[in-house]
Order: C-alpha cells, then sequence, then structure tokens
C-alpha cells in the first residue's frame, strides 16, 4: 500500500503559475484527475512522477521525494501522454526490456504477465511501429505494469481506445485498485471518470478546486440548486405541497413528470417523502438529475 | 546496463539511418586507394585526405551523427521516459550510450582511417590513426552527448563546434587549439607514428590531458543532467 503525497506544491513557469498551492493525498484505489485543458494536470503527473521539480512544496511516494531519485520507480509506474514507444522493437521485446531494466527476478514471466492483462499476447511479436494507437496504449500499459507498481499514474488513458478497449481497461484499473493499487489517471472523458472512480480530484487553473468523491462534492455546493425528476401517481398535487416547502426553490411540470430544484440536498430528501405521504401520494421516480461529473464539473468552473 | 544498450545499438543500427554512416568512410577509403592507384605520392595526398578529410570532417562529424543519435533521438520523440521510469543510476545510463557512441563512431572511423594510413606510409602510421581516432571518438562521443541533454538543437550546435571552432578558429587562432579534440588527435597519432602529414599543434601532454577533460567532464555533466530530466506537459 503506497500513498502519493502533495503538500503545498506550486510549479511556475517564468511568470506563468501552472500549479498552483496544491496539497492532496492520494490513498489506494482509482482516482480520477479532472480540469480542463491548461489547468495543469499534466505539470501535476509529471511532478508526481519524478519529471519535474515543484518550484515550491514536497511531493513524495511513500515519504521519499520523486525528484531525482530513480529508485522510486520500483513502486511506480507511469504511461506518460505522449505515445513515443520504441517502434523497431516488438512489443514482447520492449516489455521485456522494461522488466530487464526493473531487476525483476524473471523478466519473461513478468512479460507474460503483463501482455495477457492487456490482451495483447496474440501480438506480442509485431514490431510495435505497425500497432493501432490503441494497441499502442496497451502495450505502454503492459510496460508500465510489469513490476507491479504499487502507484500507477496514467496520463488520458483512454485516448485511441475502442469503447471494447476501454471497458477492459476500466476493468483492469478497478482491478488493480481493489487489490490497493493507488490509481491516479487523468481524463477529459468525464464519463469514464465517473464510471471509473467515485473520488476525484478537480484542478481548475492550477489550483485544487475540490477534492474527493464528486457526489459529495456536488452535495456540499449547497448555493447550487440541485435538480431531481421526480414522478407520483399526482404530480399537479404534490407540486402544490412541494413549493411550500423551504429547501424547494422551483418546480417545472412536464408531460413525464416534476422537475424541482431544491436549495439544500438534505432537507429536501428528507422532506419528500413525508410530504408525499401526508398527501396520501405514491413516489414511482426519484432521480438527482444533475448530479454527472460534467455538471458537478460546469459548476466548479463558474464558482 | 545491458539492456540500454542493447536497445540503443537496435535503435542505432536496426534502421535506415545506419545508411547515412556509410557515405563518408567509403569517400576516404576511395579517394586513397584512387591516389595510390595512380601512383601518387603520399606526400601530395596524404595530408588533404587523412587530415583534411579523415580527422577534421569523417571523425567529427561521424561522432556527432551518432553521438547525437543514441540519446537526442530519444528525447525527441519522447521514447527516453521509458527508460528513464526505471529505477536504474543515471550514471548507468549515460554510460551505456557513451560506450554504444563511442564505440560506433570509433569502428566506423578507424577502419577507413586505418586503410588510409596504411595506403599512405605504413602500418605503424595506421595503428596511429587507429589509437588516435578511438581517443578522439570518445571525446567526441561525451561532448555531442552532453549536447543532445543541454539544447534542443545538439546537431546545429555539433556543426558549429566542428566547422567554426575547430575548422575555421583552430587553423587561424592559435588559442582555440586547446579546446580542439581534431588537435588532440594529430598530437596523439603523430606521436605514435611520427610523418610529415601530421603536424600537432598541442603538446603530448596538453593533448591526453585535455582528452580526458572533454571525455569525464562531459559524461559527469550529462549524467547530473539527465537526473534533472524536466518534461512539460503539452497542455501546459
Amino acid at each position: 500500500m503506497s500513498v502519493v503525497e502533495l503538500e503545498n506544491v506550486s510549479r511556475w513557469y517564468g511568470n506563468v503559475v501552472a500549479v498552483n498551492d496544491i496539497s492532496m493525498t492520494l490513498q489506494p484505489g482509482v482516482t480520477g484527475l479532472l480540469g480542463p485543458n491548461g489547468a495543469g494536470k499534466t505539470t501535476v503527473l509529471h511532478m508526481m512522477a519524478g519529471f519535474l521539480a515543484p518550484s515550491k512544496g514536497a511531493v513524495t511516494i511513500d515519504n521519499s521525494p520523486t525528484w531525482r531519485n530513480p529508485g522510486i520507480y520500483r513502486t511506480l509506474g507511469l504511461v506518460a501522454e505522449r505515445e513515443a514507444v520504441h517502434g523497431f522493437l516488438s512489443a514482447y521485446e520492449f516489455v521485456l526490456a522494461c522488466a530487464k531494466m526493473q531487476k525483476l527476478p524473471d523478466p519473461a514471466a513478468a512479460t507474460a504477465r503483463a501482455l495477457s492483462l492487456v490482451e495483447m499476447t496474440d501480438a506480442q511479436d509485431r514490431r510495435i511501429e505497425t500497432f493501432s494507437k490503441g494497441m499502442r496504449q496497451r502495450t505502454r500499459v503492459a510496460a508500465a505494469l510489469v513490476h507491479e507498481p504499487q502507484v500507477l499514474l496514467l496520463d488520458e488513458p483512454f485516448n485511441g481506445m475502442d469503447p471494447r478497449q476501454r471497458m477492459h481497461m476500466m476493468e483492469l484499473l478497478h482491478k488493480l485498485g481493489d487489490q490497493g493499487h493507488t490509481i491516479l489517471f487523468s481524463s477529459h472523458i468525464l464519463e469514464e471518470v465517473e464510471q471509473l472512480s467515485g473520488l476525484v480530484q478537480v484542478i481548475v487553473a492550477g489550483r485544487l478546486a475540490a477534492s474527493g468523491d464528486y457526489r459529495r462534492i456536488r452535495r456540499l455546493m449547497t448555493n447550487r440548486p440541485h435538480v431531481f425528476a421526480v414522478q407520483s401517481s399526482d404530480d399537479r398535487r404534490l407540486a402544490v405541497a412541494l413549493i411550500g416547502e423551504k429547501s424547494v426553490s422551483g418546480i417545472e411540470v412536464e408531460a413525464t413528470g416534476l422537475t424541482v430544484r431544491a436549495s439544500d440536498y438534505g432537507s429536501f430528501t428528507r422532506a419528500l417523502p413525508r410530504i408525499a405521504i401526508g398527501e396520501g401520494i405514491q413516489l414511482r421516480k426519484l432521480l438527482p438529475s444533475d448530479e454527472s461529473l460534467e455538471s458537478v464539473f460546469s459548476y466548479l468552473l463558474e464558482a | 546496463m545491458s539492456t540500454v544498450a542493447y536497445i540503443t545499438v537496435r535503435g542505432l543500427l536496426g534502421r535506415r539511418r545506419v545508411l547515412l554512416l556509410l557515405p563518408l568512410p567509403l569517400l576516404l577509403i576511395g579517394l586513397a586507394l584512387i591516389c595510390r592507384a595512380y601512383d601518387v605520392s603520399p606526400d601530395q595526398w596524404g595530408q588533404p585526405v587523412v587530415v583534411g578529410l579523415g580527422l577534421a570532417v569523417v571523425l567529427p562529424v561521424i561522432s556527432l551523427i551518432v553521438g547525437t543519435g543514441v540519446l537526442g533521438s530519444e528525447v525527441d520523440d519522447g521514447t527516453i521516459v521509458h527508460i528513464l521510469t526505471k529505477p536504474l543510476p543515471r550514471r548507468d545510463i549515460i554510460l551505456a550510450k557513451l560506450l554504444v557512441a563511442a564505440g560506433v563512431s570509433a569502428v566506423t572511423v578507424a577502419v577507413p582511417l586505418f586503410v588510409a594510413g596504411l595506403l599512405a606510409d605504413s602500418v605503424r602510421f595506421g595503428l596511429a590513426l587507429v589509437v588516435g581516432s578511438v581517443a578522439g571518438a570518445i571525446a567526441y562521443s561525451a561532448l555531442f552527448l552532453l549536447l543532445s541533454l543541454v539544447t534542443r538543437r545538439p546537431v546545429l550546435l555539433g556543426l558549429a563546434y566542428i566547422l567554426v571552432w575547430e575548422g575555421l578558429l583552430g587553423r587561424f587562432v592559435s588559442g582555440t587549439r586547446v579546446l580542439s579534440i581534431e588537435q588532440y588527435v594529430i598530437s596523439i597519432a603523430d606521436r605514435i607514428a611520427p610523418t610529415g602529414m601530421l603536424d600537432g599543434k598541442v603538446s603530448l601532454p596538453v593533448a591526453i590531458v585535455m582528452s580526458l577533460v572533454f571525455a569525464i567532464g562531459g559524461t559527469l555533466y550529462a549524467v547530473n543532467r539527465l537526473g534533472s530530466f524536466s518534461m512539460a506537459g503539452e497542455t501546459s
């Protein structure tokens, strides 16, 4: 079990501040790193991976600094955004070379295991330059996993993968996370993060805008109304009753049901069943309709 | 270290780029053979071919192609990341790269120089050129390896060193010769096999000490630079 820690980390290039006073702790499990382009995600990943010195603060894995410390690569695997690989090697040769450079006791067995983990065994003897984008990506993941690192950092790992490969990669990351590996991946495709991980670190303009379970983050933003889709045995009567409730700030009556905006998540979800029972109305559906990561993210951007 | 060297050799020799290394050595051997075939006196062709082409052009240019190829191309295309994300001491990576660069350059240059030296004078002169070019290949390789870590245009800077510093200033400004690897090679070879063809401008101790300074200093500095290798994010 390894812990990655950023302590008041800033990074600037000349006058431009790329990362501004970020502190975060990554525990075992899968965490998503989110943010718009240029927010500083890659800079954060590079500092964690020891490829960039923090201008201020400390980046550590299990209390050892990542900068100028090649020893951390025993516990760390990196899948960088740039997809360059030694294309003149076959997938097997490439992963085997990585296993040997890791000084593993049985490089051949580790190579076979890593390649089968990403389902590349059938194509392992072809030169990497003949591979599609997705196959290259999987080969790079195999290379990063060959020494079974406790910490795995992936920069936009789903780029160029087809839906089936994505599913497979997500399952793989989940499995590794469940086994106690600490996994951080960045992505701009929010559905991916949502499916893969409830835990997010959101970076906006170089600052850590939010951190934790994204549903809880959403709930904490009480100044933004929460939107619910409600269906019941009598929508209109329910609407009349609900509008008297303090936590409700607006209701729309539609053919498919009610859209209720609530200013306080907790009070509304407690009040709704009470009101429904009191009025003798049967609730058929209650769905928080804006809890997708996309909406969490746009709220944070507006804030 | 052996795996790094293996990947480096595969990258260097396993591709078409290796053909770039052939024309200059062939030209050197070809010119020497033609002069010999037409019975031209070695006094006339020896210096222009061996020094003017061999030591002033073939040795540094081959070392430049190879020396910047072993590391600079990996830095350029980003594949260096796969080697750097391993728990290898940075010293081992640099030494493996240097070994491959100096070895390939030395073989590529020493063979044609030996042939030219043999045709121009004697086996002894040929061997003197081999020793000189091996020493030169090591010093040049360390220098060009370092250049590929300190600048994004190592080939341009290397060419400037070869053409301007060694070629132009070395000829007219005597003080610059102390920092010219070509001059060390000439002095070392001239000391082993004195002929009229080589005209060493720096003393042997200076040549040996300065070759070591280039080789060791360049390597140490390169190890340090590789230790703080940074990746700039594409989006930041």
